[in-house]
């Protein structure tokens, strides 16, 4: 028993060390459910940084890297537990996920905590995540929606929106966003009718369409998402006239609801975290060289999220979540060299040299405590029956 | 002028899409009930024949519009729905060939039956979706509005307005038509009868005369008839998304039990009262009160629309207590 327990030890020890090796990382994300639509360009901006960092062959000594794909059904937190867990018996090293936000606090707690493997969410977006007991484990490279519901509330005050109905998808993510909206924006003096929930994936949405209706206002916000019961209730409002403007958070904010809705969405504005500048533009010609669209929502984001993951894990000169965790901040932020999407293996390079980096990535990664995105939001319009970006903030 | 705007406010957000709704469940119900009655069954695969037999009416619209027709003001789908309930009823006859017909003869527990159903509902989820895909897919062409908001806006002077979908209008009427030619069927034909017979007494049935294969084979026709077009008008309603038909079962069977398993007449009602009590019972009538000359302080809404499933459970479970066999005396087996 003793040797057994010793022989085990030695083999974690060893495991953990560094050495020409395969290591996996784990995608959990949401390739079926609600999310299904935007979940492929994830997948593959997640693989497309572990291509560069295995194909490199300066990380951690030529070790490669590859990865294991878990559908964590983005709705359904047993099935993400299960997921994670396959993951994890795999042998995963750290993962790229969840995606959803209450999908991502049930598999975090009842895995990646207890097992200790460090998840990175490019797109879990809850304020609940800013307070959970993650020892240390758990990152985000997207930012709580206590900021996105600040920022969204500005900007309808700035269009001179006074009063507004607000309806949510009944999870953590809609129900978190609605709640950070509502009270940032009566805290600016503007004036909520009625918040109301609708479940995703019915058959009706009349009832909804008719309280919000009931309870008035001037602008509705939609916290769903685009494939499911929030453009249900768009089209609801739109046919009997209830409601012309719609606010649209990250959920909604994409190509499906552009076509779904086309020239009707004349009025309507939103937002989601993304970032302008050097590092998108990278991203997005690095995406199109690969084959998909780099500016889809959510893929520049898990493109950084893997990319912390072996960043961290070389500065750390170790595989073991336990040690690499507390080297993701560090990567991530200033000070250092700053490292730009297709600029891994020289970021590998100065790491092993010794030298610091501030990973900028896609978005412009920058974590704050406890380890999620400052965020940056692009403001949308939707004239012209097009997706129009209008600035960020 | 203030009572008119309440009038068009509840009429336009409570009266037209309960209504259209409460359509919809209704030929659902029809069809489950048609099934439990004759066939002693509860059909959980319901739904999914639903979207089965709409995904064919969908390529079939397809391929009429490919072929450059054009109903006008109609949408192309109603000229293919008639093509999908042949191939889907051909689908499901298999399916009793295959399925259930081996259970009938052993003159199976309906427990047992209706846990074949819920194989076959798998194996229709897993062909439907191979068959269309699991993308929402909008098939509706020609008008969309009969009376949209504006033009009603400028036709009354009323500050409310009122909009009136063709798919709306079209969903009452082929469901008006449906439920007239099924009871016409039921109680004048020669066939109906022998189904009534049927479903009253089997063994009686069979003593004088009545082929109970062809009952059968009949009562899978209809129901499948009944689904597909209740499938169709949902989806020229709403949209076609495999997984909402999944979800749409719920509420068809809430439906057929509040008016009593086996009834036709009650699947009917049991439609537009979990349609109406849906969304009545969410709905804020501040708007309202305010029209009729009071000042609420509050929203006047008895439950949040979170609740609104349970508003007909909650109907369901009472009229289980104390009107077991539904509103309109359905049968029990």
């Amino acid at each position: 028993m003793k040797k057994l327990l010793l022989a085990s030890v030695a083999g974690a020890v060893f495991a953990g060390a560094a050495g020409a090796d395969e290591i996996k990382l784990g995608i959990s994300l949401g390739l079926t459910g609600p999310l299904e639509s935007i979940s492929p360009a994830m997948q593959k901006g997640a693989e497309l940084a572990i291509k560069e960092v295995s194909e490199s062959g300066k990380f951690l000594e030529g070790s490669t890297v590859s990865s294991a794909v878990a559908d964590n059904t983005c709705v359904d937190a047993a099935a993400s537990v299960a997921a994670v867990e396959r993951l994890v018996s795999e042998g995963v090293k750290g993962i790229m996920g969840g995606m959803c936000s209450g999908e991502t606090i049930a598999s975090l707690e009842k895995v990646g905590v207890p097992n200790g493997i460090v998840m990175i969410s490019p797109s879990a977006t809850s304020p609940a995540l800013s307070t959970i007991d993650d020892k240390g484990f758990f990152f985000r490279t997207a930012p709580s929606d206590a900021r996105q519901g600040e920022v969204m509330a500005d900007i309808v005050l700035e269009k001179g929106i006074k009063s507004v109905a607000i309806t949510y998808t009944n999870n953590d993510y809609g129900k978190g966003l609605a709640d950070s909206f509502a009270n940032s924006y009566k805290a600016k003096g503007g004036a909520v009718t009625i918040v109301a929930a609708h479940d995703d994936g019915k058959a009706d949405y009349s009832a909804e369409v008719a309280a919000l209706a009931a309870a008035g206002g001037d602008a509705l916000v939609v916290a769903g998402y685009a494939d499911q019961g929030g453009s249900g209730v768009i089209q609801g409002s739109l046919d009997t006239g209830a409601f012309s403007t719609f606010v649209l958070p990250d959920g909604m904010v994409n190509n499906t609801l552009v076509e779904k809705f086309g020239d009707q969405l004349e009025t309507s504005f939103g937002q989601n975290p993304s970032a302008e500048g050097e590092g998108h533009d990278k991203f997005a010609e690095l995406a199109k060289d690969a084959g998909f669209d780099g500016t889809s929502a959510y893929a520049g984001e898990s493109y950084d999220s893997s990319a912390l993951i072996m960043l961290a894990m070389q500065a750390a000169k170790s595989t073991d979540a336990k040690v690499y965790k507390d080297k993701v901040m560090d990567v991530a932020n200033a000070p250092g060299e700053k490292i730009y999407p297709g600029e891994l293996a020289k970021a590998l390079e100065l790491i092993a040299a010794g030298q610091d980096v501030d990973y900028v990535g896609a978005t412009s990664v920058e974590l704050v405590e406890p380890g999620e995105s400052a965020g940056v939001y692009r403001e949308v319009d939707f004239k012209g029956g097009k997706l129009n970006v209008i600035g960020y903030r | 002028m203030d009572f008119l705007n309440a009038l068009v406010a509840i009429l336009n957000f409570v009266v037209i899409p309960a209504a259209a709704y409460g359509a919809q469940l209704a030929l659902g119900a029809l069809g489950v009930t048609l099934i439990y009655g004759i066939l002693r069954f509860s059909n959980f695969a319901h739904g999914d024949t639903m979207a089965f037999g709409t995904g064919l009416v969908i390529l079939v619209t397809w391929g009429l519009q490919a072929l450059g027709i054009s109903l006008g003001p109609l949408p192309v789908a109603l000229l293919a729905l008639p093509i999908g309930i042949v191939l889907c009823s051909v689908f499901v006859l298999g399916t009793d060939r295959v399925v259930y017909r081996f259970y009938r003869k052993k003159k199976s527990e309906p427990i047992i039956m209706v846990m074949a159903s819920v194989g076959v509902m798998f194996v229709m989820n897993g062909l439907t979706r191979l068959l269309i895909g699991v993308d929402e897919i909008r098939f509706d062409d020609g008008a969309r509005f009969l009376i949209s908001v504006q033009d009603f806006k400028a036709w009354t002077g009323l500050t409310e307005g009122l909009a009136l979908r063709l798919s709306q209008a079209l969903t009452l009427v082929v469901t008006a038509l449906c439920c007239w030619a099924l009871f016409r069927f039921l109680n004048k034909s020669r066939s109906g009868k022998a189904m009534r017979a049927y479903a009253d007494n089997e063994d009686l049935a069979l003593l004088s005369g009545i082929d109970p294969e062809r009952i059968v084979r009949l009562t899978w026709i209809i129901a499948t008839a009944l689904a597909v077009t209740a499938g169709t008008l949902y989806g020229l309603d709403k949209s076609f998304k495999a997984f909402n038909y999944f979800q749409i079962l719920l509420p068809i069977f809430a439906a057929a039990i509040v008016g009593g398993l086996g009834s036709p007449l009650g699947a009917v009602a049991g439609g537009f009262i979990v349609a109406f009590s849906e969304v009545a019972v969410t709905y804020p009538w501040k708007k309202i009160a305010t029209y009729l000359g009071f000042q609420p302080e509050g929203l006047l809404q008895l439950l949040s629309t979170e609740y609104k499933f349970a508003v007909s459970f909650v109907i369901l479970i009472v009229v289980l207590l104390f009107r077991p066999t539904g509103l309109f005396r359905g049968k029990a087996y």
